[in-house]
């Protein structure tokens, strides 16, 4: 307990280069990427040294835990499970690979590459913290810079797009901070762990109905659901789940590249960390209730977002909504995970099987969708912000490397067996048919819209005759080939080894599932 | 009784009588052929001494005295000291005059108001505050009619002169309807008459008759008609004598009869038992002044006539206090009343000065006066913030004596109706009292102002008065000690 | 030590006077340095009330003074009042930092400007109503001033709207205070004696709303807010900075102190209609200002819904959420400061408009960097994101709320997001809008004057101060709570009344 502050370190890290990149002189352009990257690689070796350090044993690791504010029970608590560990990882790897992808900013670069900085420093203590105080306030202000960097280094529309992306996001956390406070006036505590075993024990509600209830809530059950309802606002907000998707088309596609990335890489994952962390082991007998509507959601997601990415022209857009997609999969397989299950842990290999693959799924989703969105940041580069399906095509005769690294990339993001898209959704499928078939079943539909939407992508831009303007089009420089290469190293090695995450994550994955069996 | 005995208790009146009559002297005989200026200085520093010699006179003299007509008590000697004080600051403020070329009339007129009042109050006689209360009259009227050169002077004295001969009469008439029902005029005697037998209807008529006399005096609605054409059209130094010392006697007897004379008078079941028969119609006279005066002063736009309707609301906030009980009535209704003074004086003199250096008294003419006459200005601000009621200010610690004994009355907070009417009404007080504030403060003068000759005397007493209100407000028991004192000893 | 603070500001006030009007830079220094001289005797006095341990009411000066009416100079503190005091130092001194370009009667101004802030501290010290009261009132006409000599638009109208509205406030409080003191026995104006003493329930029924609403009417209650937003704009910045930082803060410390300390059964028969005004207040105020074109409107009204918290906070009954009303106080105080700052003087000084759709062409994140910076941290704050004052705040009041009023909660929360998305309209219009085709900047680009000095340390304190009671909390906590322990505030909570 006494040891080094291991995680305030890891947060520290980024926060202060963040400062430090922002007090630069503003002329010096390069020497403030070149800081920030820097800083952000001085975390992903803190995050990757970290990750080797961690005893797989299903505890809490790297524990930090002081008071706070003891009035109001808050305290500095932070530590590490396979979970969190996984996706600080996660965010220090997506982190410099936008901010190396980012290259080409020009307006104001020092501010840009700060608020890249703190937002890393927003994921890690996300990702981190234990205590919904402190967790909230970096949930909250990740907020800010990801506003910014959509609104100043947008697109056209990118005034209402931040707008819309900042104002959502609001909505789903200020429900979610109600639910919390009712949760708080009730027990007493923000710690998720306590909390936790307190819902484990199934004292939660009738806590929250005799502090909360009469007139206005007349039964325990109401109560509890409005509540649960709250906290699922905010992170089916985040994630997003349909309908609370529609600020996300547009604020993927109006922010920069190197934004997009890490929205789509990291900060979606919030949402998804959040359903496991938080929703599952605090509100399972809730979420039973209403599961059959929650998986119909998660269903919907999949199959609409696919759809939907078939529809739609642009690039971006297109990817934003696969985004969606692969994101509903980690949905369905928590949902799943949620069900109630006969007696005894017969289902637990089931469950288990979901909950890793929804964790590796988590993963991947990050590496293959920043990948795919600095691809299309490169197509737009090289077209002049070109980025129509249909504004491109043969482009392989001009650009075999550019046209090869992209697909992998989509293979990987379609699940191509050898590719690290793979073994996540096999495994929340293997999960999810025997717990829920029907669910599973109609979700099968998306896998198969989203391979069509993925191989027209490939088809319509990389085949077919070269168009006359484009003849000049450049290959990926060695530059973008450095950039790109550790990322498509990663879908290999994790595609072929996936058990280097499962093994971290097996342990928390089987407290989970004792967590919810009780 | 021996003449020495009486000669010794009407000295006072007596030293400001004789002052009267050598303020005549020394201008007629030694300064007829002298500039004005030096006239009113001479004549105004002789009427000066002749009161500071009373005040002396009063503070060195025990106090107390019972004569058949007159009766001296600390509480009247305090009263008459107070009184004396105003005059001479009116004297003060008439110093440089531009309205009359008769200067001795003048100050010997004004001193013979003085010795009226102060007759009136140490009187506890109804027809020797009759003839008082006359003396003071005709006096008053005399002065207002003063600046012989404007029209509009002569007509407000001529409605003062009307208004007041009227209620005169009526008051005489009460007084002759009270003598016959109890056979007295002396007020303990009637309120010990009073007390042997049972009230009649034709002691109401009594009653009512023998207010409105003194309603009139005091600026109450609704017999405050002459209040705004003759504070307009007066003399300024006239008009604040008329706001202040007349004031404050007037007030004075007006509680003396009450609450003396008519103290054992109980009211009717009809009227809540606990009130006294005369409450009544005290309610609606305060009632009526404090609407009235608040709301039609809004609309005015002569600094002078806003001071005027002013002057009606606070008579209608003062005799909230003759509603509390015996000690605390005469005390906060004292305080009130003397702070008013003091601070209306001071308004009326501040105004003067704005006359005197060729403006008049409309309210853009006090535009941007802050950057003209910062010190003048200061103290206007000073008074304006204490009529309405601005603490740390003297104005605001009376009202609140006032409010709280008034509040205090009744049993179960029977007369916080008129309390709520009271603070609501004074609430609406601020907006006028801030126009004038603003055009001083906030407004840019004029494009070519006058200049602001404030003479040296002028500008001392202002500065003196105001620092009165501003030490009275901050430490009010410097008064209120004395004040309690005094009727403590009468007991 | 803590009486100082009364008397510096009005000393202060006396010796501008008497400074030379020509010197408009002494006078700037000497302000300065009594500001300053007022928050370190407030801090001061708060380091040695911690380090002497004490929580409850604590005595500093208690001398007769109207002996007649059982008047006493009673001044006192305790964790609430100091709490406040330091805001309003605070405050003060930023006022000073921000009114540095003042040339205009620049002595009056200051001179006022310390009457005010004296009023202030005095009605924050004050432990007999009547004294309450005289400070109250005394801080009146100071604002009326600054406003209509000092203000722009509008000025004489918002000065005046103001004056009646305090005043007609004041006078319902004058009235509840003499009653009673008159049902009590006139005995005494003490706050304490008169808390002990059991009004009957039928009094109290009435006395609580007269007194409490006279009060809240300067707090921004909802429908008594409208002198607010008017006050607000037409106010000069540092006088807006007062108004919305501490004179706000004037009517909800009295209508706890007073109005809820003194008639707990009217507190208690009353709660849940005051609360429905206050939530009222907060979405209607966030409403409100999502669609005014003014800048320093949009600032108003979420002054108006803000406080609507600290409204709410107070009716929770329960102690977390009378904490966080006052915590919300101090926040507010800060944060609506710091905003009041940006945009009348970074911004309005400058740009010479208020006007959202005017501003917007001219991009001001380019040419004011510094005043956008502080701007969007502000607004963070004020729209109650974690890690700022106002959350911890919020925080407490709706977790009050929750336990007594659930559904109002709900109402309350939504009108967070509005918060939210007020502040990011005007956020975006102000400072971050880009140049549409038609309307060009003028060639050259837009050329401000720098944001001088005393404008940055202004601009940084409040900064940090928000910052550091946004992740410390504790430093005011720890004030605030033992003083709602102490058992004048026990009657206050839920059932404890009955």
């Amino acid at each position: 307990m006494n040891s080094f502050p291991f995680l305030t370190t890891l947060t520290l890290i980024p926060l202060i280069g963040g400062v430090i990149v922002a007090c630069l002189n503003p002329e010096r352009k390069q020497f403030a990427r070149r800081l920030a990257i820097v800083f952000s690689l001085a975390a992903l070796a803190f995050a990757v040294a970290l990750w080797f350090s961690f005893k797989a044993d299903g505890g809490l690791q790297f524990v930090e835990r002081a008071a706070w504010i003891p009035s109001l029970g808050i305290e500095y608590f932070l530590a590490a499970d396979g979970l969190s560990l996984l996706m600080v990882l996660l965010a220090a790897i997506i982190i410099p690979f936008a901010m190396l992808s980012s290259a080409k900013i020009d307006k104001n670069p020092k501010l840009y590459f700060s608020l890249f900085l703190f937002l890393e420093a927003g994921l890690f203590g996300t990702f981190t913290a234990l205590n919904f105080f402190h967790w909230f306030l970096f949930w909250e202000l990740s907020l800010i810079p990801a506003f910014f960097l959509i609104k100043v280094w947008g697109g056209k529309e990118r005034t209402r797009a931040a707008y819309q992306f900042f104002i959502y996001t609001m909505v789903g956390s200020v429900a979610m901070l109600l639910s919390f406070l009712a949760i708080h006036a009730a027990t007493g505590t923000w710690d998720f762990i306590a909390l936790a075993e307190i819902a484990g024990k199934g004292e939660l509600k009738s806590a929250l109905f005799a502090k909360l209830g009469g007139t206005f809530f007349e039964s325990e059950q109401t109560l509890a659901m409005f509540i649960f309802v709250g906290v699922f606002l905010g992170f089916a907000v985040k994630v997003p789940l349909i309908p609370f998707h529609t600020w996300l088309p547009a604020a993927y596609a109006e922010a920069p590249t190197g934004t997009s990335m890490v929205l789509t890489g990291a900060m979606s994952k919030m949402g998804v960390y959040g359903f496991i962390r938080i929703l599952l082991p605090i509100f399972p007998e809730q979420m039973r209730e209403v599961l059959t509507p929650l998986l119909i959601l998660a269903v919907a997601t999949i199959v609409f977002s696919a759809f939907a990415a078939l529809a739609q022209k642009d690039l971006k857009r297109m990817a934003a909504y696969s985004s969606i997609n692969h994101l509903g999969y980690c949905l369905l397989g928590i949902f799943a995970a949620a069900q109630i299950t006969g007696v005894g842990t017969d289902s637990a290999t089931e469950k288990s099987a979901a909950l890793s693959g929804v964790m590796l799924q988590m993963f991947n989703h990050g590496l293959t969708a920043s990948a795919l969105f600095c691809f299309i940041g490169l197509i737009e580069q090289r077209s002049g912000g070109l980025r129509g399906i249909d504004d491109f095509g043969g482009l392989r005769k001009v650009a075999p490397a550019f046209c090869g690294l992209l697909g992998i990339t989509l293979f990987a993001s379609l699940g191509l067996p050898g590719l690290n898209g793979f073994i996540g959704e096999f495994l929340i499928f293997k999960g999810t048919f025997p717990l829920v078939p029907w669910a599973a079943a109609i979700s099968t539909v998306g896998l198969l819209v989203t391979a069509v939407l993925l191989l027209t992508i490939l088809q319509r831009v990389f085949t077919g005759p070269l168009r006359k303007e484009w003849s000049g089009w450049t290959d990926l420089t060695s530059r973008e080939r450095l950039t790109i290469a550790p990322v498509i190293a990663l879908m290999f090695i994790l595609g072929i080894f996936p058990q280097i995450v499962i093994g971290v994550i097996n342990p928390t994955v089987l407290n989970l599932i004792k967590q919810l069996s009780l | 009784m021996n003449l020495f005995e009486l000669l010794k208790a009407v000295a006072p009146e007596l030293i400001v009588t004789a002052g009267a009559f050598l303020v005549l002297l020394v201008d007629l005989a030694f300064m007829r052929g002298h500039e004005i200026k030096r006239r009113l200085a001479v004549s105004g520093g002789v009427a000066c001494l002749a009161c500071l010699a009373a005040i002396v006179w009063i503070s060195q003299s025990s106090g107390t005295a019972n004569l058949p007509m007159l009766s001296l008590t600390p509480l009247t000697q305090l009263i008459k000291q107070v009184l004396i004080g105003l005059t001479i600051f009116t004297i003060i403020v008439s110093l440089n005059a531009k309205f009359t070329t008769h200067v001795g009339e003048y100050f010997a007129i004004l001193l013979l108001a003085a010795v009226g009042l102060m007759l009136l109050v140490s009187s506890e006689n109804l027809l020797m505050i009759f003839v008082a209360l006359e003396l003071v009259s005709l006096s008053l009227y005399a002065l207002s009619a003063f600046n012989k050169a404007s029209l509009a002077s002569a007509e407000a004295a001529l409605k003062y002169f009307f208004f007041g001969g009227m209620s005169a009469a009526f008051t005489l008439f009460g007084i002759s309807l009270i003598y016959g029902l109890t056979g007295h005029t002396e007020l303990g005697a009637i309120a010990a008459a009073m007390k042997a037998q049972s009230v009649e209807p034709v002691f109401y008529v009594a009653l009512v008759m023998t207010l409105i006399g003194f309603a009139f005096k005091i600026a109450a609605a609704p017999l405050h008609l002459w209040v705004p054409d003759t504070y307009y059209a007066a003399p300024t130094p006239i008009a604040a004598f008329i706001a202040s010392g007349s004031k404050v006697g007037c007030f004075f007897v007006l509680a003396r009869i009450l609450i003396q004379g008519f103290e054992s008078n109980h009211g009717s079941a009809a009227w809540q038992q606990f009130v006294s028969g005369w409450m009544p119609v005290i309610a609606v006279l305060a009632l009526a002044s404090m609407l009235l005066g608040n709301i039609a002063a809004i609309a005015q736009t002569s600094v002078k006539r806003i001071l005027a309707y002013s002057a009606i609301a606070q008579a209608g906030y003062a005799l909230l206090a003759l509603f509390a009980h015996e000690q605390r009535a005469m005390a906060s209704l004292l305080y009130f009343v003397i702070t008013y003074a003091i601070t209306v004086l001071g308004s009326l003199a501040v105004v003067s000065i704005v006359e005197n250096s060729g403006s008049r008294d409309r309210l853009t003419d006090f535009a941007g006066l802050s950057r003209r006459a910062p010190v003048l200005s200061g103290c206007m601000l000073i008074f304006i913030l204490s009529l309405a009621g601005i603490p740390p200010l003297a104005g605001f610690f009376g009202k609140f004596y006032v409010f709280t004994s008034a509040a205090g009355a009744a049993k179960d907070l029977g007369m916080l109706w008129l309390v709520i009417a009271a603070v609501g009404a004074s609430a609406i007080s601020l907006y006028y009292y801030l126009q004038i504030l603003k055009q001083i403060y906030v407004a840019d003068a004029p494009v070519s102002p006058t200049a602001i000759q404030t003479p040296v005397f002028a500008g001392i007493g202002i500065v003196v008065l105001a620092a009165a209100v501003v030490v009275l407000g901050c430490a009010p028991d410097l008064l209120l000690d004395k004040i309690l004192a005094a009727i403590n000893s009468v007991g | 030590m803590l009486a100082w603070t009364i008397y510096i500001s009005f000393l202060g006030a006396a010796a501008l006077v008497f400074l030379p009007r020509e010197n408009a830079r002494l006078i700037r220094w000497v302000s300065l340095v009594i500001a300053l001289a007022g928050l370190l005797c407030g801090v001061a006095a708060i380091c040695q009330y911690q380090t002497n341990g004490s929580s409850g009411v604590v005595e500093i000066l208690n001398i007769p003074w109207i002996k007649d009416l059982g008047i006493s100079f009673y001044l006192a503190a305790d964790g609430i009042s100091l709490t406040l005091v330091l805001l309003t130092g605070i405050a003060a001194v930023c006022g000073v930092l921000f009114s540095w370009n003042i040339e205009h009667r620049v002595k009056e101004f200051f001179a006022f400007y310390f009457a005010l802030i004296g009023g202030v501290y005095g009605v924050f010290l004050s432990f007999d109503l009547f004294l309450l009261f005289v400070f109250y009132e005394i801080a009146i006409v100071p604002k009326y001033f600054l406003i209509a000599i000092w203000g722009s638009k509008r000025r004489e109208y918002g000065a005046m709207k103001l004056a009646i509205y305090s005043f007609v406030g004041s006078a319902m409080v004058l009235i509840g205070i003499i009653a009673a003191y008159i049902v009590s026995g006139s005995s005494s104006f003490n706050l304490l004696e008169l808390a002990s003493y059991p009004f009957s329930e039928t009094f109290q029924a009435w006395a609580f709303p007269l007194v409490f609403i006279g009060f809240a009417i300067l707090a921004g209650l909802w429908p008594f807010h409208t002198w607010a937003p008017m006050g607000h704009s037409a106010a000069p910045t540092a006088a807006s900075m007062l108004l919305a930082g501490v004179v706000m803060k004037l009517g909800a410390y009295g209508a706890l102190r007073v109005a809820m300390t003194l008639f707990p059964l009217g507190l208690e028969r009353w709660h849940n209609e005051i609360a429905l005004l206050a939530v009222i207040g907060i979405v209607y105020g966030a409403t409100v200002a999502l669609i005014q074109r003014d800048f320093k409107f949009v600032i108003g009204y979420s002054s108006v819904s803000h406080m609507g918290f600290v409204l709410l906070g107070l009716m929770t009954l329960t102690q977390i959420g009378l904490s966080g009303a006052v915590l919300q106080m101090f926040s507010h105080g800060i944060i609506a400061g710091l905003l009041f700052g940006v945009v009348g003087r970074m911004v309005y000084e400058r740009a010479h408009t208020r006007d959202l759709d005017e501003l917007q062409p001219m991009n001001l994140s380019k040419a004011l960097p510094f005043a956008a910076v502080t701007f969007v941290i502000a607004s963070a704050a004020s729209m109650g994101l974690p890690g700022f004052s106002g959350f911890v705040a919020e925080l407490q009041v709706l977790i009050g709320a929750w336990q007594t009023f659930p559904g109002l909660t709900i109402i309350a929360a939504a009108g967070i997001v509005i918060g939210a998305a007020f502040m990011l309209r005007a956020l975006i219009k102000a400072f971050f809008a880009e140049n549409e085709p038609g309307k060009t900047q003028p060639a050259g680009g837009l050329h401000f004057e720098a944001i001088s000095i005393p404008e940055r340390v202004g601009a940084v304190v409040l900064l940090t101060t928000t910052v550091a009671i946004g992740l410390w909390p504790k430093l005011l906590l720890d004030l605030i709570n033992p003083a709602l322990n102490s058992p004048l505030m026990q009657p206050l909570w839920k059932g404890a009344a009955l």
